[in-house]
């Protein structure tokens, strides 16, 4: 826990961050309308990481209010994280391609009804 | 450094990659199913390495057995059950149930830190201080902004924009308190009561941000929470020092803030408007109350059906309304039939149809309408002048003229669907009530529109019956 007191570790978190944050603003700016829902859902079990923050109180934990704290934690980020990939999981099972379509999306209106 | 430390960053690296690639992948229907399980690979790795790696795991383990159990059967549980129409709603409660762990990991750092001594106030060994109160105070307002925006859209927490008098006073004072609390807990003492009134308090704004916001902009407010638990998890994250936090809580932080502002965009309006303005409560006044004297003109299924059979081109403009009566199905059969009659059918979907981005799409796909049929509104914007017909089916606001011409709307200046300039506009409509903003639909009135009343589902199917007999 002490490590992010040393000014360098300190340097380097902020380094992660800003240049973490770049990455989050690129990777997201280009997904279409439709799948922001999704994209949505699964960036939230993304930061459902949470729980390893948890886990990380739950070993350090030396009271009886720390350990609650830690199961709390356990249940919540687990929640999170679970809940999360599943539901993202069952909104994207929808969006199979059907076999008999073909990259291009200029199809009009004549082709086969899926 | 030890081997396992090292080894650790190794993981918490292909995990950090993992996470961005599942975005990434998430940007194409054709690969985001695999992004999200390699998302869901990259976690298990990185949950199950620190579980294996952690030491002092040893004399709390039923901890994260009891807990993970119980966080494992919720989350299945509430992830399978759930319908599709309230997926936002889902999505909310699973974003605040993270957002809780952050900020219970704060509490327990800063619990962890008190034990040590004050830390005075030099700014530099305040820094992962300052950051345990970020976590604690984004995690809490978006635990209870979340509950509230679930209970928005769920519909037992008044959907409508709920103020009270003085209620700017009293939000601006609870800011003020926060963060002289802040700087206090930072710098000069680390009590935990004083702290834990901090949480409080944090609690108590996120109901009071979420509260005077209207349902229908609950998408926006649930993508900026999502967002604020990413900076929560990045900042508990920034206190361990552990990689895979910070990098995970950016990269939605930073996803979730574009989001956000994408979905505004959408509505061309700022997000200080969505947070503040009480839509609906303004101008929307003004024009309400009109609905009773519009001149509507009715139809019934059968005339509708035979007006699209013989159509050339039809265009479906799905909102709420199909989700709630679950309509999609027949759509999609109502789709199917047209089109083996030669009929042109497209589905016109509005950025903020639906309760969500996208919502109208997930429901559209789960009923196997090919999503090469769903445009987007400025792909299609210009066909509509050009449709025989157009069939709305339970979407409003997102169809309303006045936000083109009406400079005293609420709504005004919000990109709409052209189905105005449709041939023939057939609305299907449970009844002349206003939409979610709460203002009247010029549209009703206008001489090629026409109603049909009914439960979205029940008049779909009576369509597909009047195209099968045509």
């Amino acid at each position: 826990m002490t490590e992010a007191l040393d000014p360098q570790a300190l340097v380097d978190a902020l380094f992660i961050l800003v240049l973490t944050a770049f990455v989050g603003y690129e990777v997201v700016s280009k997904v279409p309308t439709m799948l922001h829902t999704p994209l949505m859902s699964g960036a939230n079990a993304v930061h459902g990481v949470v729980v390893v923050g948890a886990i990380i109180v739950t070993a350090t934990a030396d009271s009886p209010l720390q350990l609650a704290l830690g199961l709390v934690g356990v249940i919540l980020g687990t929640v999170n994280v679970v809940g999360g990939f599943v539901v993202t999981d069952r909104m994207l099972e929808m969006f199979r391609s059907r076999p008999d379509k073909g990259d291009n999306k200029a199809e009009d209106g004549k082709g086969p009804g899926a | 450094m030890t081997t396992i430390q090292l080894a650790t960053y190794g993981v918490y690296l292909v995990g950090a990659v993992t996470f961005i690639l599942a975005l990434k992948f998430l940007a194409s229907p054709k690969t985001a199913r695999t992004g999200n399980l390699l998302g869901a690979g990259g976690m298990i790795l990185v949950v199950a390495w620190t579980i294996g790696t952690t030491e002092g795991l040893l004399d709390n383990w039923w901890v994260l057995v009891v807990g993970g159990l119980i966080g494992t059967v919720i989350g299945v549980i509430g992830a399978r059950r759930v319908p599709m129409t309230a997926m936002p709603q889902m999505v909310a409660i699973f974003n605040g149930a993270g957002g809780g762990a952050a900020a219970v990991v704060a509490l327990s750092e800063f619990l962890t830190a008190t034990s040590g001594p004050v830390i005075g106030s030099d700014l530099l060994p305040a820094i992962p201080m300052i950051a345990t109160l970020l976590g604690a105070v984004i995690g809490s307002v978006s635990l209870t902004g979340s509950v509230i925006a679930f209970g928005k859209l769920q519909g037992f927490v008044a959907s409508r924009p709920v103020t009270f008098p003085g209620s700017r006073i009293v939000a601006a004072v609870l800011l003020a308190t926060l963060l002289l609390l802040a700087v206090a807990l930072a710098f000069f003492t680390n009590d935990v009561t004083l702290f834990l009134v901090f949480v409080a308090l944090a609690l108590v704004a996120g109901v009071l941000i979420v509260m005077p916001i209207g349902g229908a902009d609950m998408p926006v407010v649930i993508s900026l929470l999502n967002s604020y638990t990413g900076i929560a998890v990045a900042a508990t994250g920034f206190v361990l020092g552990n990689y895979a936090l910070l990098i995970a809580g950016t990269l939605v932080g930073a996803s979730g803030a574009i989001l956000t502002q994408l979905m505004c965009r959408a509505m061309n309006r700022s997000l200080l408007n969505v947070l503040f303005g009480a839509f609906g409560t303004g101008g929307g006044v003004a024009v309400a109350g009109a609905a009773g004297e519009q001149n509507v003109r009715t139809i019934n299924a059968e005339d509708a059906a035979v007006l699209m059979a013989y159509g050339k081109s039809v265009i479906i403009v799905p909102g709420y309304g199909m989700a709630v009566a679950q309509a999609q199905t027949p759509v999609r059969e109502l789709m199917d039939l047209l089109i083996a009659r030669g009929v042109d059918v497209q589905f016109a979907i509005h950025p903020v149809a639906g309760r969500m981005p996208g919502h109208m799409n997930v429901l559209l796909a789960e009923a196997n309408v090919p999503y090469e049929r769903l445009k987007e509104m400025d792909e299609i914007n210009d066909d509509f002048a050009n449709a025989d017909v157009a069939l709305v089916i339970g979407a409003n606001d997102v169809t309303n003229p006045s936000a083109r011409t009406d400079t005293t709307s609420p709504i005004y200046g919000m990109p709409i669907l052209n189905v105005d300039k449709a041939h023939n506009v057939i609305v299907l409509k449970r009844s002349m009530a206003s939409g979610f903003a709460g203002i009247d639909n010029p549209l009703y009135g206008e001489p090629q529109t026409a109603m049909l009343f009914g439960d979205a589902k029940a008049t779909v199917q009576a369509l597909v019956a009047g195209v099968k007999a045509a």
